[in-house]
Parts: structure tokens; sequence; C-alpha cells
């Protein structure tokens, strides 16, 4: 078992009442003024929507912002593929919304595992956030009217979400592009695409730079700055089939992590309940089908195990099946918010019905979601209009109709919760070191709401990093530019090449893909939807052998000082590697289930997840202790002064 | 200047010289009709069309307007050529909605400019030019004088020959390509053009311009069966005529 | 279910922007029809590298067609046969047994090849830069619904937005003109009010910026918009042309 520090992590949450904390912290903090701003670079890693926003906020302010992204273009990053939408409390509805209850139903929906100051502010600044892209020209859906439109999302029973067709995410991020393209124009913003963080330097223990491959020449270059913000997302490409971008690694993350942040929740994944079900062996990734689908789509199998052997078969068609014979599953369980519950539950439920033998296709790991009733309640062309994008799209991949049948789903990885844990002010556990975004574990606790994560990516970015990131770089002012000569930039250089070269010399008979693809299977099958202490020992078995096979058999045709894709994708794999070992070692530590992270053990009669407020309710902070060591958990508490802690329904 | 320097302005150009072609062309069909009605009538405009100030500003303004739409086209082309890079697709598959007239503006301008040299050489040359010249005190035999205004004679003389009147039908051909192209790329160019008026600006480029070359080959028809008020005109040896292009 | 289908692709594989580029040729086996072209690919590297060779380098990131990072040029179609949709899109049914698939990169001056198929495609970012923004900062601004906007403008600007920057309209042009994609974003800028206000100044930004660049000029044949995975219509150009020639008659 892992070693446990009895050191609590200190998270520097204001003094206050909840809903004057950040207003306080705001008044009080510590500012940079504009001639000193010039003075101080920031490097800013990933080009989402929290590092775009970021960097365009900063470099706004007029601080001189270095923006790195592994894409050929800041535009590319993975944010871009959201498709249903942004919460925000505006209460445009009228329909009893509030920050408070945005707040609420936050923390409950992350099953009261995130911090309460950290939710309410977030829920405090969505609405700016709103403003914001519309001054942008975001083109959000509207009325006839003319003001904006809202839907509704899983977890709430408001509607608060706003979109843009099903491609929000692309919207938001094109509108953070556009402020980023604003700045680089001003000269305040330098981008630097193709380059892939390898490494971070820390010089008297502060974040000093970052070690960076050019993908393109290969080579390895040095960039410094006064402060190092980390928004490369999630790792739920350890899995290797995830909704997650071909690209999408946990690298930059983990190389924090090595120099010394701590890791923050990391068994923490979200298992999306409405994906594509997979198809093949060939497949290289797990395809989304928006949570917006929920609104008007009925979740289904069949009530008899007959019809469903049928389905598998092959030998019935999901239209042969009457209304009566179908077991919409998610109404029956949760009446009040029948298909619309959290996605770890609808995901939790789809896996039940399949594991009892219900599942409608022939690997009898499917669910259905049927839009017959909406189309006979709405007709064919609102739904059109609603969903026709994910129609077609639906009907690219898998070859049928959904006007005519349902579509079939099922839960795939999808985001991760965990990440590079930050104390208020979005601080890692190194000085100078800030994560946003997906890449840090701040606000979502055990589970994300849907349309709560483009929320959270800009509220760090536009309103609360530019903030508290002043607060440290006040004290950096005397700080002169850095020299990238430094001692610790040539060793944390060398370093990087040594490993490079290590991974060329390997020379052995497989590619990256086969050996990722291994991982994935180990992590899906003991670290899934579903954990137990013995699925999670053979977790960290079979990936101390996933890893061994890495450093024998990998093989990387090519050179290393030039472009070479298998390089760079064995260089991410060896982190995933590390990630997934995190994730064995916090899953088996939480002895509890709580929204992403399900244990077997423990869980209600009725099968939902049974939390242990009692010897749980904290953050679980990882710190690395050394190569092949177990690392060391260091806790902090969590501590509910405004919400009554209590098990979540969704029933009634 | 922007109609030099920026790519959407040197369209504008093309644009704006090629609209007042289109509507030279419609001026010229509508003249050339009334030689199939009148001999008398058509030699009259030829006449109010010769060595007059107006006409000669008039021709001088197109002359303008055909090298500049011509030279255009060409830095056009280059420009867009070094665009494409040095580099072709070995497999290229045009689009269902791409018309092929659009894809090769170049060389139908190219036959109609040949095709304007040709009616040069054929009608202008024997009409308007000599009048020109003889004004200028130059020497022009007196026989060419005398017909300076016939043109329903010499559209006769050159279209009862046949290898006239087909390079003219060619000629036309590849004028309404250009030109079923041209007007509505114009109008798209101009920025006049949205989504629900696409259509209807094709639609109204395509009548335009068939009535042009329906005009147009209307009077090339009459020429060579010897049509209407063309019928009545006695051309000489139809073999002879086609002599300088034999 | 779909059939496997065995065929013959023509890739092209090209060291870097100065070197001489070839087409290989690979004999594909039983490929399933439901695995995309890039998952094809995929195989095809699998193999390339299981043999020690250098697999083929291509663009791709989402693989759920928005991100806009897939390119190829196959069979004489950017992004492929299959309309409004990307590469990554494309599955494998659409082809026959025994097919040939040529496989090439982006062709134009604009996007010189970087290694193979992959294309480099700053040229876009930088004529974003030049204007393809509204100029504010973060904060402080008005309430989101103190505009309104009418839903039509709206859902026009959207239709503009929804660009995803691939460069497949580049790649379709015989001019190699970069005009859908400006107009795209110039569309949606001056469709909304807040976009309106510096109009003028972003129009003519930005064209000077893709002239700079060395893209060609729009003799609106319509082959960008026919290739578009998002169908972006050239009506947009028609308006870019609007916007442009009325912000120059204003000087």
């Amino acid at each position: 078992m892992a070693k446990i520090s009895s050191v609590k992590v200190d998270s520097k949450i204001p003094e206050g009442p909840l809903a004057e904390k950040w207003t306080n912290y705001k008044a009080h903090q510590k500012l940079v003024n504009p001639a000193n701003k010039r003075k101080l670079d920031i490097i800013v890693v990933g080009t989402g929507l929290a590092g775009a926003s970021g960097a365009a906020s900063l470099g706004a302010m007029g601080f001189n912002v270095l923006n790195f992204c592994i894409q050929d273009s800041p535009r590319r990053a993975h944010s871009i593929a959201a498709q249903g939408g942004i919460n925000a409390a505006k209460n445009y509805q009228n329909d009893g919304d509030s920050v408070y209850r945005l707040f609420y139903d936050t923390i409950k929906g992350g099953d009261y595992r995130a911090r309460e100051a950290n939710v309410h502010r977030l829920a405090e600044v969505s609405g700016a956030i709103i403003d914001q892209c519309v001054a942008q020209c975001v083109p959000f859906a509207r009325e006839y009217g003319g003001l904006l439109a809202n839907r509704s999302f899983g977890g709430a029973q408001v509607s608060r979400t706003f979109y843009a067709r099903g491609q929000t995410g692309q919207q938001l991020l094109l509108g953070a592009y556009s402020a980023l393209n604003y700045q680089v124009n001003q000269g305040t913003v330098k981008v630097f695409t193709r380059y892939e963080m390898l490494d971070l330097v820390v010089i008297d223990g502060r974040a000093r730079g970052i070690i960076a491959r050019n993908l393109v020449t290969g080579k390895v270059e040095r960039f410094a700055a006064h402060a190092v913000v980390i928004a490369t997302g999630g790792y739920g490409n350890a899995y290797f089939l995830s909704t997650n971008a071909m690209g999408s690694n946990g690298s930059a993350a983990l190389q924090c992590y090595r120099k010394g942040a701590y890791f923050a929740n990391p068994c923490y994944a979200q298992i999306h309940p409405t994906c594509i079900p997979v198809h093949g062996d060939k497949q290289s990734k797990l395809t989304l089908m928006s949570e917006s689908l929920r609104n008007d789509g009925r979740i289904w199998v069949p009530k008899k195990l007959e019809d469903a052997k049928a389905l598998q078969a092959g030998t019935k068609h999901p239209n042969d099946i009457p209304d009566e014979d179908r077991d919409f599953y998610l109404e029956r369980r949760y009446p009040a918010f029948g298909n619309l519950v959290p996605r770890d539950v609808a995901s939790r439920a789809a896996k039940e019905r399949c594991d009892k033998g219900f599942g409608v296709n022939n690997t009898g790991l499917a669910v259905f979601l049927d839009f017959k009733y909406a189309i006979q309640r709405l007709g064919e062309d609102v739904v059109r209009q609603r969903y026709g994008n994910l129609f077609d799209m639906y009907e690219e991949i898998a070859d049928t109709n959904p006007y005519k049948e349902p579509m079939m789903i099922f839960p795939a990885i999808h985001y991760t919760m965990g990440g590079i844990w930050v104390d208020y002010e979005l601080q890692t556990s190194i000085p100078g070191l800030f994560a946003i975004g997906e890449a840090n574990f701040s606000d979502h606790g055990a589970n994300r709401l849907g349309a709560s994560a483009l929320m959270q990516g800009l509220a760090d970015g536009y309103f609360v990093l530019p903030y508290t990131i002043q607060n440290y770089l006040a004290d950096q002012i005397q700080v002169p530019r850095f020299s990238t000569d430094a001692p610790e930039f040539v060793e944390a250089e060398k370093a990087v090449n040594d490993k490079i070269a290590k991974l060329m010399a390997i020379k052995g008979t497989r590619s990256v893909d086969s050996i990722h693809k291994e991982l994935g299977l180990v992590m899906w099958d003991n670290v899934g939807m579903a954990r137990t202490k013995e699925s999670l020992e053979k977790a960290l078995k079979e990936i101390a052998r996933v890893e061994k096979i890495f450093w024998s058999e990998l093989r990387i045709p090519g050179d290393a000082d030039t472009l070479n894709i298998e390089l760079e994708k064995a260089l991410r794999l060896l982190d995933f590697i590390e990630i997934g070992k995190l994730m064995a070692y916090d899953a088996l530590n939480r002895e509890e289930s709580c929204g992403g992270h399900f244990r077997e053990e423990h869980q209600t009669e009725e099968g939902e997840a049974k939390r242990d407020d009692e010897n749980f309710s904290y953050v679980a902070c990882w710190k690395y202790t050394g190569e092949g060591e177990e690392p060391e958990l260091l806790k902090e508490d969590l501590n509910y002064q405004y919400i009554k802690v209590q098990q979540r329904n969704y029933k009634n | 200047m922007w109609l030099f320097n920026s790519s959407v302005g040197r369209k504008v150009v093309m644009s704006v010289s090629g609209i007042a072609l289109v509507l030279f062309l419609l001026f010229h069909m509508s003249m050339n009709l009334v030689a199939i009605f009148s001999t008398e009538g058509y030699n009259m405009i030829c006449e109010f069309l010769g060595a007059n100030w107006y006409a000669l500003v008039g021709t001088a303004g197109l002359a303008a307007l055909v090298v500049v739409h011509f030279v255009y086209a060409f830095m056009l082309t280059i420009q867009n050529r070094k665009a494409r890079g040095s580099q072709r697709y070995a497999v290229v598959e045009k689009p269902k909605n791409v018309s092929w007239a659009s894809q090769n503006m170049l060389v139908l301008g190219i036959i109609v400019i040949l095709g304007l040299g040709l009616h040069l050489f054929n009608f202008w040359a024997n009409m308007q030019l000599p009048e020109v010249l003889h004004k200028l005190g130059m020497h022009v035999e007196d026989a060419v004088m005398a017909d300076v205004a016939n043109g329903s004679g010499y559209i006769a003389k050159t279209f009862t020959c046949p290898v006239y009147a087909a390079l003219y039908t060619v000629w036309l051909a590849a004028l309404w390509f250009h030109l079923t192209h041209g007007f509505w790329s114009a109008i798209q160019t101009l920025g006049v053009n949205n989504k629900v008026w696409f259509c209807r600006w094709k639609a109204i480029g395509n009548v335009i311009v068939t009535l042009i070359i329906l005009g147009f080959f209307a009077v090339v028809v009459a020429g060579y069966f010897g049509l209407g008020a063309l019928g009545t005109i006695e051309v000489a040896a139809p073999a002879a005529c086609c002599a300088p292009c034999c | 279910m779909d059939k496997n289908i065995s065929f013959t692709l023509k890739v092209w594989r090209q060291r870097g922007p100065k070197a001489k580029g070839a087409f290989e040729t690979y004999q594909m086996k039983d490929i399933p029809g439901d695995t995309s072209f890039l998952e094809m690919l995929d195989i095809l590297n699998e193999q390339l590298v299981n043999e020690n060779k250098e697999p083929i380098v291509f663009d791709h990131d989402c693989r759920e067609g928005i991100c806009g990072m897939c390119s190829l040029y196959v069979n004489g179609h950017p992004h492929g046969p299959a309309t409004g949709a990307t590469t990554c899109q494309l599955y494998m049914r659409r082809f026959k047994d025994g097919d040939t698939i040529t496989v090439e990169p982006w062709r134009s001056a604009g996007f010189p090849v970087i290694r193979d198929l992959m294309v480099d495609r700053t040229a876009f970012d930088k004529i974003q830069q030049a204007g393809g923004y509204v100029s504010i900062n973060t904060g402080g601004m008005p309430d989101a619904n103190a505009i309104p906007i009418g839903k039509d403008v709206a859902e026009e600007a959207m239709d503009a937005a929804a660009c995803i920057g691939c460069g497949a309209c580049v790649a379709a042009c015989k001019n190699g003109s970069a005009m859908l994609f400006v107009s795209a974003k110039v569309s949606q800028f001056a469709l909304l009010p807040q976009g309106k206000v510096e109009a003028k100044k972003r129009v003519k930004a930005m064209v000077a910026k893709m002239d700079e660049l060395g893209f060609g000029n729009c003799t609106n044949t319509r082959a960008c918009e026919a290739e578009c995975p998002k169908c972006v219509s050239i009506s947009n150009i028609a308006r870019l042309n609007r916007e442009f020639i009325k912000a120059k008659m204003k000087d």
C-alpha cells in the first residue's frame, strides 16, 4: 500500500462567507502594474479553451506570453470537439436558476468531492463567460425574439445550457482563438505550433521554464519564463480508446508531477454514456454523440432476454419490439430525472443492463437511444433541426438511419476529473506553476456535469487565472528575464535528450500503438466503469508487464532529430503507463464509490454508488517519489460548510 | 491602387469590364438584327457609326475594355498558376456543380479574342477603319470607300461562305460558354449576390446571354441561307470570298 | 454487415518541403468496410513499422470531423469522394474491392508539404491574426442579451462560422485561392452587430494578408463550396467582395 503522509495539503481558500470569498480575494490580492507586466514572461502550454482564453487574457493585460500547442494551429485543440453546450447561471429562462443553484448542482453532480469555494467561484463567473463570448461574435443559438436560447442538460432541472448547434465547443474555441489572434497581432502573445512540452524546468523551487521539442525539426529547445501555465487537457487516452483526440495526452501534466507537483484524484475518470459502440479491433477512437440527445431521445433495452438474444444474433429488428416490451430503464429507475441523470449514473445503468445480458448489438455491449417518440411528438423536421448534424455523423459511422431506427450507444472514456492539484489560486504545489482547465482537478469533484467542462475551461482562462497569477507575479517583478543557459535548463534538456536516445535504442519489434492498445485493454478491464480491489491489484501487475514490454520490445523507425511521429507517440505512451499506475493506486486507495469512481464492494442495495464521507471526504494528492517507486499520498480535507452532504438522489 | 494590388480589386476590374462588354454585345446584337429586316436600315446604322467622333470614342473605349479584360485575364491566370504550386495533382475529378466553362475561362477567352480578330478583319477593316484612314488623309481606294457603310453587304458576303459561317458559329458557341459563367461570376465578384439571388442571377444571366448569342446566330443563319432582307443582296462568288482564309 | 475489401493504395511520399516526392504503391488486403480511411492508414502504418520502415506522415487529431486537422486529397477530391465529410469521417465501405485509391497531400503554394501527406497551413493562422477577431480584451462586456440578434442572422453567421479551417477549399481550387476560408470568417463577423464595428478594417486587413501570402484570385468556379466538408456557401465570398468593395470605396 502506498505511503500516506500526515501533512495536510492547504488549498488557501480565502476567509469569509462563501458568496464573498472571490470578491474579497480580488479586492485584496496583489496586482502588477502595467509597466511591470511587460517585463514578465508567462509560458502557457496548450491552446484549448483554458489555454487560449488564458493566453489571450494575460496578453491583453500586458504580460508577455509564449503559447505552445502540438497541433498545426491553436484552433485544433480538442475543446473544439465539445458538442452540447456551456452552462451559465443567467436564469434567462426564468426557471429558478441562480448562482447558488448552479453551484449546488455542480457539487451534487460531483458527488460531494469538489471544493465548495472553487465551485462557487465558477458559478459566479459563469454569466460573464457568456457575455464575453457574445462580444466575440460566438453565434449562439437564438430564439425568434433575438435573445439567447437554452437547452437542458444532465444533472439539472433548469435550462441553463447555451449552445451553438452541436458545435458549441468549436464556436467557443474559435472565439478564444480569435481573442488569441488579436493578441498575436498586438505582439503580446507569441504562438509556437507543433511544439511539445517534454519537461518542466524548476529553479530554486520555482517553475521557470519548459523544454519543448519542435515536432517538425525534432530539435529540443529551451524556453524560460517567470511563470508556467499548464492547460493541456486530460489523460483519458491512457485507455487508448476514448473520445479524446488522437494527440490528446497527459505528458505535460506528468512532467510536472515528476518535478514535484501533486497529482490529484487520478482515479476520477468520466465515462460518457452516449458514444458509438466499439466495432472492431482496428478502431482508433470512439465517437461521442452529444449528451443533448438525451433531451429528446429515450434510452431502452428489451424487457425480455429472448428479444435481446435475437437482437444480438441479428434475427430481430429493434422496430419490431413493441413499446410494452421495451425497458426504459433510466425512466424506470430515476423517475425525477429520467434520461437526464448525470453521466456516471447513466453509464453504470447501461453497464448493469448489458452485464445482465440485455445488450442490443452483436457484442452485447450497446443500448438503444430512440428518437421515434420525439419524431412522433415534434415531427422529423424539428428533430432534424435540433440534431441533424449529429444524426448525419451517426449515419456515416454506423451506416444506419437514426430517423428510421434507434441509435446504438455505449459508455466510453470521455473526461478526466482528476489532474494536477491546484490551490484556490490555480497554483500547483510548485510555486510559479499553474494548471487550468481539464488539466487541473479543481471543480468537478468525482463527476463532471454535461456542459460544465467548457464553463470551467473558460472560467479559469478568462476570469480566474488572470487575477490569481498576479498575486504570484507581483513578487517576481524584480526577477530579470532568465537565460536559458542556466544549469537547470542544460540539465533538463540533457535529460530529455537522454530519454529520447534511450527510447530510440530499444530497437524492438513492436509498434507504439500495439503496446498502447494493450495498456488500454488493461485499463478498461480493470480500472474502468466498475473496479474491485482484485481488478486494481491485477491492473498494477498488468501495467508493470506492459511497461516491461515497452522497454524491451518497442520499435521506433526513423531518426530522433527530425519529424518522427512514432517517437512522439512513444513519449506519450511512456507517460500514459505512469498515469495508469497512478489511477490504479488512487482507485485502490479510495475504498468507496463516488461519481466516476465505482468500487463494486461499495454500493447500495439498489446498486447505487455508496460514498464513505467519514473516511474519504478528501482530495487524494499523489506525490512523485522517484522512478519505479510507489507515490506518496497527501490529503486535502474537503470541508463542507454550506452544503449538506447527502446521498445523491435523482429518483424524486 | 486596390484595383491593381488586391485580388478582389483585380476581379472587380474583370467584372466591370466584362459586364460593359456584355452590354455592348447586347447593343451590337440588337443592331445586327435590323439587317435581317431591312438592309437600308442596317446600312443607315453603319453610316451613323462610321468615323464620327462619338463612334470613335466608343470604339476606343471598347478597345480599352477588351485590352484591360485581356491583360487582367493573363495577369490573374499567371498569378493563379503560381498560387497553385509547381506540383500538380495526379488525379483530378471535377465536382458535380462546377461548370466546365468556369474552369476554362482563359481558353474560351482566347477563342473569343481570335474570333474578334477575324471579325475585325471581315467587317471593321472594311468599314470604320478605311473611313478613319481616309479622314486622316491617307489613300483609300474608291471602291472600298464606296462600301464603308454597306454593312448588309458585308454580312451577306461573309456568311454565304460556309467556312466563315462555321467559324462564326464556333466563335459564338465559345462566347456563350464564356458569358454564361462570366455574367454570373461578375455579379458574384461585385458582391451583389446572396443565397436567395444565387439561382436568380444565374437564370437572368443565362437568359440575357442566350438571347445575345441567338441574336447574333440568327444573322449568321440569315446570311448563310439568304433569309429575310439579306436574301435580296446579290453576292458575287462565295468561293472567292473564302480565298483569304483558305 | 460491411464486407471486407482489398485494393491498391498509391500514396505520395516526400521527405521534406524541398525534396522530390513520388508515389509509393501498397497492396491493402481484407480491410473491413467499417474502418475509417485514417484507420486504414493506421493499419498500413502498423505494417510499415513492423517492416521497420517509416510510417506515412499525415495530419489528424479529433477524428470526429471538427478539428480540421486531417487533410488528404483522395481520388481527386479533398477529403475524398464523400460530400459534407472530412477524411476522418470517410469509411472504407465507400470503396470497392479491387479499386486503386490515390492519396495526395493538399497541393498549393500556400501550403508547402512538410512530410508525405502533412502540409503547413500556418498561412491560415496568419490571415486570422491579421484581423479575424473583434478587438476587445477580457471582461467588462455588456450583458449577452443586451443586443437582440435575429434568429436568421444568427443562423447565417453560424453557417459561416462552421468552417473548420482545414484548407480543402484551397486544395480544391484550381487557382489556389483561400477566398472561401477568408470569406467565412469575414461573414461571421460582418453579420453580427458586435463584429460590424470594425468590419471595414477587418476585411481589408484579411484580404491584404491573404494576397500577401500568395493565395490565388477567386474565379468563382465553386469547386471550394462543392468540396467543403462543412458545406460553407460561396454566398460568403459575395459578401466578402461586397464588404471589401464598400470598404475601399469609403477610403
